[in-house]
C-alpha cells in the first residue's frame, strides 16, 4: 500500500497545481476563449521566465490573466493589450519581440544560418564537380621532376 | 583560405565563449523596470495606519525616496526590515511603503514589533498599484525622484551592500540632477 503513496501524492498535487492556473473565465464565444488563450499563450511571465501566463501559477501571471480577460472584454485589441502589460513589465513578456533595429539580428539568425547553410552545401558541390571533371594536369616542370624520381627509384632497385 | 576554414570552429567557440561568460554572474530574474524615466502610475489607495486617509501619486513628490514593496507573507521582506529601519534611522532616508496583497491586520503588527521605517505606507491589498509599476515579486524597491519620475527598480532584498553599491549613487544623481 504504501509503495504507491509517493505516486499517489504526486496525482493529488499535480491537479492542486492545474486547478490554480484554470481560473474561471466567462466568454461569449468559442472564439473569444481562443483569443484569450492564444493571448495568454503569447505573454511570457516575468516571475517564472520560461512559462507563458497560461501555463504559470505564479500570482503575477493570473493578475496578467485578468487584465487580459478585463481589456479584452472592454473592447481593446490584442497589440493594445500586449502594449499595456508590456508598459508596466517591460518587453520581456513579448515572446514574440517587435522587429527593429535591436531585434533584427534575433528575426534574422533563421534567414542567415539557412543561407549559410547553402551557401556551405553550393560550395561543396561546385569544388568536388571540378575535381572529378578536371584530372589537375602537371607543368612541364613537374613532369620532369615526377619522372626524374621514378627513374632514381628504378635504379635503386636493380642496383 | 583553407588554412583559415580550420580555425573557424575555434573562432566560433571563442566568440560563443565570450558571449556565454558575459552572462555568468547575472541574475536573470532580474528584470529591468519598464518604468525608468516614467512617473509613478495615478493611483487612489487608503493609508495602511488610518483606512480613511487617502493616498495619491502626489505622496511621492516633492524629494527623492524609496518605495519599498513588502508584505508579511514575504520572507525576504523580514530579511530586509532591520537594513530598511537602519537606513531610516541612522541615514535618514525617506522611505515609502507599499504594503502589497497583504492583510492590514498582519500589516499592523508586523509594524508594530519590527518597527516602522516608512515615512508613509500606501495599503495595496489587491495589489493594484504593484501591477501598475511591473512589481512581479517582493520585496521590490525604487528610487523615485523629486518629480516623481521612477529612476531605478531594485528586485529583491536590500541590505548595506546593495545600498552602498547600487541605491545611494543613484540617489545622490537624483538629487544633483533633479
Amino acid at each position: 500500500m504504501f509503495r504507491f503513496l509517493p505516486a499517489l501524492l504526486f496525482v493529488l498535487f499535480s491537479g492542486a497545481a492545474m486547478a490554480e492556473v484554470a481560473d474561471v473565465y466567462e466568454f461569449d464565444s468559442v472564439d473569444e476563449e481562443m483569443r484569450f488563450q492564444n493571448l495568454a499563450e503569447e505573454l511570457r511571465c516575468p516571475k517564472c521566465q520560461n512559462q507563458n501566463i497560461a501555463d504559470s501559477a505564479a500570482p503575477i501571471s493570473k493578475d496578467m490573466r485578468a487584465e487580459v480577460y478585463r481589456m479584452m472584454r472592454g473592447g481593446a485589441s490584442n497589440e493594445e493589450i500586449v502594449s499595456a502589460l508590456e508598459a508596466r513589465f517591460g518587453e520581456f513578456i513579448r515572446y514574440k519581440p517587435k522587429v527593429e533595429k535591436r531585434t533584427i539580428l534575433l528575426w534574422a539568425t533563421p534567414a542567415i544560418a539557412v543561407i549559410g547553410g547553402l551557401l556551405v552545401v553550393a560550395g561543396v558541390v561546385v569544388r568536388s564537380r571540378r575535381g572529378s571533371s578536371q584530372a589537375p594536369a602537371l607543368t612541364a616542370e613537374e613532369k620532369a621532376r615526377v619522372e626524374k624520381i621514378l627513374a632514381e627509384n628504378d635504379q635503386d632497385k636493380s642496383a | 583560405m583553407k588554412r583559415f576554414l580550420l580555425f573557424l570552429p575555434l573562432l566560433v567557440a571563442l566568440i560563443l565563449g565570450v558571449v556565454l561568460f558575459a552572462g555568468i554572474g547575472k541574475d536573470p530574474t532580474k528584470l529591468e523596470s519598464a518604468l525608468i524615466g516614467k512617473p509613478v502610475p495615478a493611483f487612489n489607495l487608503a493609508d495602511l495606519h488610518d483606512p480613511d486617509v487617502k493616498l495619491d501619486q502626489g505622496l511621492l513628490k516633492g524629494k527623492v525616496q524609496l518605495l519599498n514593496v513588502w508584505g508579511t507573507w514575504c520572507p525576504s521582506c523580514r530579511d530586509e526590515h532591520g537594513d530598511l529601519m537602519w537606513l531610516a534611522r541612522e541615514k535618514g532616508v525617506s522611505i515609502i511603503g507599499l504594503n502589497y496583497k497583504d492583510d492590514r491586520a498582519d500589516a499592523l503588527v508586523w509594524l508594530d514589533r519590527l518597527g516602522d521605517p516608512y515615512q508613509t505606507t500606501i495599503y495595496d491589498p489587491k495589489g493594484t498599484l504593484g501591477f501598475d509599476m511591473g512589481v512581479y515579486g517582493a520585496p521590490e524597491t525604487f528610487v523615485i525622484d523629486a518629480s516623481g519620475v521612477v529612476r531605478y527598480r531594485h528586485v529583491g532584498v536590500v541590505n548595506e551592500k546593495v545600498w552602498e553599491e547600487t541605491l545611494l549613487p543613484v540617489i545622490n544623481d537624483a538629487r544633483e540632477n533633479g
